[in-house]
């Protein structure tokens, strides 16, 4: 089966993240990048089930130059090309724009899988897989936590609140949002590493796709970012991790009364 | 003309469940800042019970779609159902809670209605006239501030939490219940949902915990563990756990506190390394004491601790563990 993953690169969790001069993102120089967690998650459910049923698994990511990097990892972990969407035009877009511009550039791949984290670590509007899914025409299922194939149907298991689940029996193709959890994601290996360099990557731009810019004008914006602000009355302790430690306990003990 | 607000209302087992009723609470809110008007509307099989339930809030009108078809929930279902009532009635907002099964179809909708969707916002403020959203970014380490475009219908969903449901205001009469014809039919119908279950090895109940020590990933290698057990015992507490450590098969998925997991409401809630992102904050906030340890001074569980030490757990645990036995045998 041919197998699409949608990811994304994003900000390195332990970046120490800084507001650009214009207010309404970070500065994005000067930080690490990785693949956005949870796609981890989807790309490994991909190539295990390229593993079990055979095809090929292909990957698609919308970001600048940068975003070669998140690729390279994915493709050293054994996906077997990608498609880069790569124009000044895609920057600012909403996640509707975003799955449209998707949409696009996966219908002529045809691929009878796409599979995508459930969110993003930065934004985490938790829109973009299922938008894809109703553009592409087909249907979806999300926070997924199994996948059983079986011919042309697959059964899912659907993570529900509070501990509860669900399984969804549904038809091929479609689109699946992963949960992180779903499995333990490899390491690419020196051999992967090595074969990574003569996987293709082929760039798609807005002119490639036949998209004009009326149809991805954001239907949201984001007007300025923050530091969120501070409404807690926390009592810092400070002193050496001895004194720190005498300070909590009386505290627990003759303040908060749980000791 | 005044503006409309319809919010969906969400139902599990034969009640209406409590996101919604915080998101009626948003939604009343805005519309008596705004002298809008707020209609909700409930999709499912034989409804009469479950719409007098939410028919009790005061609200205009309840719009009942009632179908064999929507007997249980579907994406392609409820989506179908609710672009017939959105086409019909035209709301200039769309509110709905952020639960796990708005997600699954909020974005579809918005995607057939071609709208932007503000999703998992924590509330709004007024500005010029202008609905401007407020919503985490960056794992919480940021705030955002949104706005929708002009083209209605707008549609938001707030996040577990952000509204209180003690503020919904009743209705001195019930709210009047109109059918409405939007049933889908089976082509709509792609996914065939299975029954609701949990997982047979569920063995620990922290939601009954008086005392939690709970682990996040600046616990750092699963051999570290055992630190944060020793302190477990020196207190007397029961082990949790944030998502990534349970999905890193370090502890049990029913150690898991937050959205996905277990919500706990302990005396006394100890969170080592753990940042506290909204998944996390939902399933916790209820304890009556937090004591938070991380060594950055900006992670969000701080905002809800009532004891902070900013440091390296490695350094303060041992110490702590120390005292506590000094405190217990003393």
């Amino acid at each position: 089966m041919k197998i699409a993953v949608c990811l994304k690169q994003v900000p390195s969790r332990d970046s120490v993240l800084r507001i650009n001069a214009a207010g309404n993102w970070i500065q994005e120089t000067d930080i690490n990048y990785e693949v956005n967690e949870p796609d981890i998650y989807a790309l490994e459910e991909a190539l295990r089930l390229k593993e079990a049923q055979g095809g090929e698994v292909v990957i698609c990511s919308l970001g600048p130059a940068r975003a070669t990097q998140a690729i390279k990892e994915a493709l050293a972990k054994g996906a077997d090309r990608a498609l880069h969407l790569e124009d000044a035009a895609f920057e600012g877009l909403d996640a509707n724009g975003i799955a449209k511009v998707f949409a696009a550039a996966l219908k002529p791949e045809n691929p009878d899988l796409i599979v995508t984290g459930l969110q993003s670590d930065d934004l985490g509007f938790a829109q973009t897989g299922v938008m894809l899914a109703e553009f592409l025409g087909l249907p979806h299922s999300t926070i997924i936590m199994q996948i059983e194939v079986n011919g042309g149907r697959m059964r899912v298991k659907r993570e529900l609140e509070a501990g509860w689940f669900q399984w969804i029996d549904m038809p091929l193709p479609a689109v699946l949002t992963i949960q992180s959890g779903i499995n333990k994601p490899r390491y690419a290996t020196l051999k992967g590493i090595m074969a990574a360099k003569n996987k293709p990557v082929r760039k798609v731009s807005m002119a490639d796709l036949g998209i004009n810019q009326q149809e991805i004008a954001p239907g949201l914006k984001v007007l300025k970012i923050y530091p969120p602000v501070k409404q807690s009355k926390t009592e810092f302790l400070e002193g050496s991790a001895k004194e720190i430690a005498v300070k909590l306990v009386d505290k627990l003990k003759n303040e908060a009364r749980v000791l | 003309m005044a503006e409309s607000i319809l919010v969906f209302a969400e139902h599990q087992g034969g009640k209406i469940v409590r996101p919604t009723w915080e998101a009626i609470a948003a939604a009343q809110q805005i519309a008596k800042e705004a002298g809008a008007s707020v209609s909700a509307v409930i999709l499912g099989e034989n409804l009469t019970a479950i719409a007098a339930e939410i028919a009790a809030a005061d609200l205009k009108d309840v719009l009942a779609v009632d179908g064999a078809a929507l007997k249980e929930y579907t994406p392609g279902g409820y989506c179908f159902a609710l672009k017939k009532v959105i086409e019909d009635r035209k709301p200039d907002w769309v509110i709905f809670s952020h639960t796990y099964q708005v997600r699954d179809f909020a974005p579809k909708l918005a995607a057939m209605l071609n709208r932007g969707l503000a999703s998992d916002c924590l509330g709004y403020r007024r500005e010029d006239g202008r609905m401007i959203f407020v919503r985490q970014v960056f794992q919480g380490k940021f705030n955002a501030d949104i706005v929708l475009a002009d083209e209605t219908p707008r549609l938001v969903t707030f996040q577990a939490g952000s509204f209180r449901e003690d503020a919904v205001t009743r209705g001195s009469n019930p709210a009047p219940v109109f059918r409405i014809a939007a049933a889908p039919n089976a082509a709509n119908i792609r996914t065939q949902p299975g029954e609701r279950f949990r997982e047979a090895k569920q063995a620990v109940d922290l939601t009954q915990a008086e005392l939690i020590v709970a682990v996040g990933r600046g616990i750092k290698a699963p051999e570290n563990l055992d630190l944060a057990k020793r302190l477990a015992e020196a207190l007397g507490a029961e082990l949790g756990a944030s998502r990534p450590i349970c999905d890193s098969g370090w502890l049990p998925m029913d150690r898991q506190i937050g959205s996905s997991g277990q919500t706990v409401a302990p005396k006394l809630y100890l969170a080592l390394g753990i940042s506290g992102a909204i998944q996390h904050q939902v399933g916790m906030k209820g304890a009556r004491t937090v004591v938070a340890v991380n060594k950055d001074k900006e992670a969000p569980i701080f905002e809800v601790a009532t004891y902070g030490i900013v440091g390296d757990l490695f350094e303060v645990v041992p110490p702590l563990i120390e005292e506590l036995k000094k405190v217990k045998a003393g």
